[in-house]
């Protein structure tokens, strides 16, 4: 006789409902394609994405290889993480460096085109291909900008990895219509529904490492787009613009080209949910790739972005 | 009801919006943001900026929420846009759903996971075929709450007689359908009368605001919490593991789809029928004791049983249905319409099987609400029952008692298109273990 529930406490707070639909969602990538691969760059999504991978999984290992593409832009403190991280994991590591796609003419650069940005999508592409990638698990969210506000969990791409957001899949329920030809691929984003606020609660209630540029430190900025960037080799301070030191912190990480750091003193998980809690401008303000334009992340989607 | 009904209202609060074309939806999700100051400054400097260029200054909220390039151009939203905001009282996730006829499909996808619904009413339009469809896909999709929020209201004289026609004749036709609870609520979300801020030109109307309802209501959690249901995802096999004692670890994981497990509890195993104890239950933070819907758990059994993804560990004494000829609500969502004969791949929980479809029983009129007999097809947003076949059986509920186990999607072969969402009506038959004397 199986007994009866007694009337206690069978509720589960909103950060263990996203962390239950998000495992469910790896479980669904897991069972149903053959060669998923799960993206890492050793920021705070990824990281969350990370440990809700362990626990989907263990006592197994991560049944996936982790990719990153590295733009060469990258923070090197945030590549360090990276490495260690997947090593402490005993994951396999794939890394496929934009520099490379440009040399075999994978990725083909406008003149004088400095970002890579639009560089990446090719040897994204390039990668996924080379693998047989069927299914690459990212760490986006629909709250950072607004054409990933349109996004299913499972986004289904074309043979030329685009994102049609006119034709997606109805997705119902939990019921995920995984199925994909020869040739076509998913990405799917357990983190759809969660905010820049849960993910550093998750970070806080998990205990998880995060790369140290998250937390204030000192860095030499220039003020420039409206925005503090780090001075360093790619980003020369211009004749006109002064250098200065501040204590700043990174809210998103992008390229170090195109990141603008804030001013912030805070050292602690506690600081950094306090200083959201109060913030008045968003995530990517501080991105200067989604600034190019309104449809900037609408069109980098269509050709096959994250 | 579930248990946890009684004590916890949900502190995350999924609702979606919906109503004809030119309602306002997303200038009311616009004006929900702007007044409860979840906007931030770079985007209400993008608002400006549009609206500099396109707008002759006038700042459209509308375009926060429609982002696609092609929304903005034709002013319309095509897609579901999910906007998530959080007031010191409850966190929210809006599914803003298109009102196009043609994007009903959309609603469907962003109303299925919701708790309520908002269906938003031109006061000077009134009841229109929309308001009918759209209530009826809430009501088809068991969203208890539902928010009548009649918009426009500065267009008809802020008039208290033209609220009660509307509330009137939508009135006449609630009764046929499945919403426990219905509000109307007046407002304009041009000028935020009623949705964050009390209407000055409305004193007629006594009841909450907008916002204010949204964080009051009392809304317990939808998960089933009476029969165990554990639909198996994916089986848990350690390769090669440094620890020995998992050489031998086999568990199956998936999400709780109804009920509570405990170790020591005996379950049934399906298709087998056949019995075992859960030796252990691994929860997201290690082992527990017991485990309840909607938690993602990996199973230990005492005995060694021959599981796959697809098969279904349940309860005993409340043992789901066993068929493979079902009768079930559709919504039809594909350009291809359904007619009999034709065969699909149904993915219900974790499994997918092929599927035929045995005959169309009826489909609902939207202009009146009556159900037509024997239609010759299923077009594209049609609701009807079919009856189908299966090639497996499948272990199921009624959806009225379990959303997860009661439904299902059908994908078109070839294409892979996404073809309908079903909705099954309660097993005439219960699952019995055969071998009862197998389990200890």
């Amino acid at each position: 006789m199986s007994p009866i529930p007694e009337k206690k406490n069978y509720h589960i707070d909103h950060l263990q409902y996203l962390e239950t639909e998000a495992i469910h969602v790896m479980r669904e990538v897991a069972a149903e394609f053959e060669r998923p691969a799960l993206l890492f760059s050793g920021g705070k999504d990824s990281i969350c994405l990370l440990r809700l991978a362990e626990k989907a999984f263990r006592p197994a290992a991560i049944p996936m290889p982790f990719l990153n593409i590295d733009t060469g832009h990258h923070f090197p403190e945030l590549n360090e993480f990276r490495d260690r991280r997947a090593a402490e994991l005993g994951a396999k590591l794939v890394v496929r460096r934009v520099e490379d796609a440009i040399a075999k003419g994978i990725a083909v650069p406008s003149p004088g085109e400095v970002s890579r940005n639009r560089l990446q999508i090719p040897t994204l592409l390039a990668a996924i291909e080379e693998f047989q990638f069927d299914c690459c698990i990212g760490g986006a969210r629909r709250d950072e900008e607004k054409a990933r506000a349109k996004e299913r969990f499972f986004s289904f791409r074309d043979a030329f990895g685009q994102w049609d957001p006119k034709n997606q899949r109805p997705e119902i329920w939990n019921l995920y219509n995984t199925r994909v030809n020869q040739g076509e691929s998913m990405r799917a984003f357990p983190l759809s529904n969660w905010t820049e606020m849960d993910v550093w609660e998750y970070v806080r209630r998990e205990k998880l490492e995060v790369p140290n540029i998250y937390f204030s430190h000192k860095r030499c900025c220039v003020r420039r787009g409206g925005q503090w960037l780090p001075v360093n080799h790619l980003v020369p301070p211009k004749p006109n613009e002064e250098v200065q030191e501040l204590v700043v912190r990174v809210r998103t990480i992008g390229d170090i080209i195109s990141t603008g750091c804030v001013e912030s003193p805070a050292e602690t998980i506690d600081d950094i949910l306090a200083e959201i809690a109060a913030a008045r401008v968003t995530e990517r303000g501080s991105r200067a790739d989604d600034k190019s334009s309104e449809a900037a992340m609408e069109d980098r989607k269509k050709a096959g972005y994250f | 009801m579930s248990l946890s009904t009684i004590e916890h209202p949900v502190d995350l609060l999924r609702f979606n919006t919906c109503g004809s074309v030119d309602d306002g939806k997303s200038t009311l999700i616009g004006r929900l943001l702007y007044d409860s100051k979840s906007l931030m400054e770079d985007q209400i400097a993008a608002l400006k900026r549009s609206a500099d260029i396109t707008g002759g200054g006038k700042i459209n909220l509308a375009n926060l929420t429609d982002g696609l390039r092609a929304e903005r151009e034709q002013g319309i939203t095509i897609d579901v846009a999910y906007r998530y905001f959080a007031t010191p009282k409850r966190k929210f996730i809006i599914a803003d759903t298109p009102g196009h006829v043609q994007y009903t499909r959309n609603m469907v996808t962003g109303a299925s996971s919701a708790n309520l619904s908002i269906v938003l009413v031109d006061a000077r339009q009134g009841v229109i075929e929309q308001s009918r469809r759209h209530t009826s896909i809430a009501s088809l999709l068991r969203i208890p709450h539902l928010i009548v929020a009649v918009n426009k209201m500065d267009l008809v004289e802020w008039s208290q007689e033209r609220f009660r026609e509307i509330r009137d004749e939508f009135e006449k036709f609630l009764p046929r359908l499945n919403i426990k609870d219905v509000r109307f609520i007046p407002i304009s979300a041009l000028d935020g009368d009623n949705v964050v801020r009390p209407s000055k030109h409305m004193p007629w109307y006594e009841g909450p605001t907008l916002l204010d309802h949204l964080e009051a209501v009392h809304i317990g959690s939808d998960w089933n919490l009476e029969g165990f249901r554990l639909p198996v995802q994916w089986v848990n096999r350690p390769e090669n593991p440094s620890d020995p004692t998992l050489h031998d670890f086999r568990g199956f994981s998936g999400q709780i789809a109804g009920g509570v497990v405990r170790v020591g509890q005996r379950v049934i195993h399906l298709p087998s029928l056949l019995c075992s104890r859960v030796k252990a239950i691994h929860g997201s933070d290690g082992e527990v004791e017991e485990a309840f819907c909607p938690q993602s758990v990996t199973v230990v059994l005492e005995d060694d049983l021959d599981i796959s993804r697809g098969d279904m560990l349940a309860d005993l004494e409340s043992a789901p249905g066993l068929s493979s000829e079902f009768h079930a609500k559709i919504c039809w969502m594909h350009q291809r319409p359904l007619v009999p004969g034709r065969r699909y791949l149904l993915k219900h929980t974790t499994q997918t099987v092929q599927a035929m479809v045995t005959g169309i029983e009826n489909r609902l009129s939207f202009t009146d609400l009556e159900r037509i007999p024997a239609p010759s097809e299923l077009a594209l947003n049609d609701i009807g029952e079919i009856h189908l076949k299966t090639a497996k059986p499948l272990y199921f509920d009624g959806y009225a008692n379990n959303r997860l186990t009661g439904s299902f999607i059908l994908i078109e072969q070839g294409t892979n298109a996404t073809a309908a969402a079903g909705m099954l009506f309660p097993p005439n038959e219960l699952v019995k273990p055969e071998y009862d004397d197998f389990a200890i």
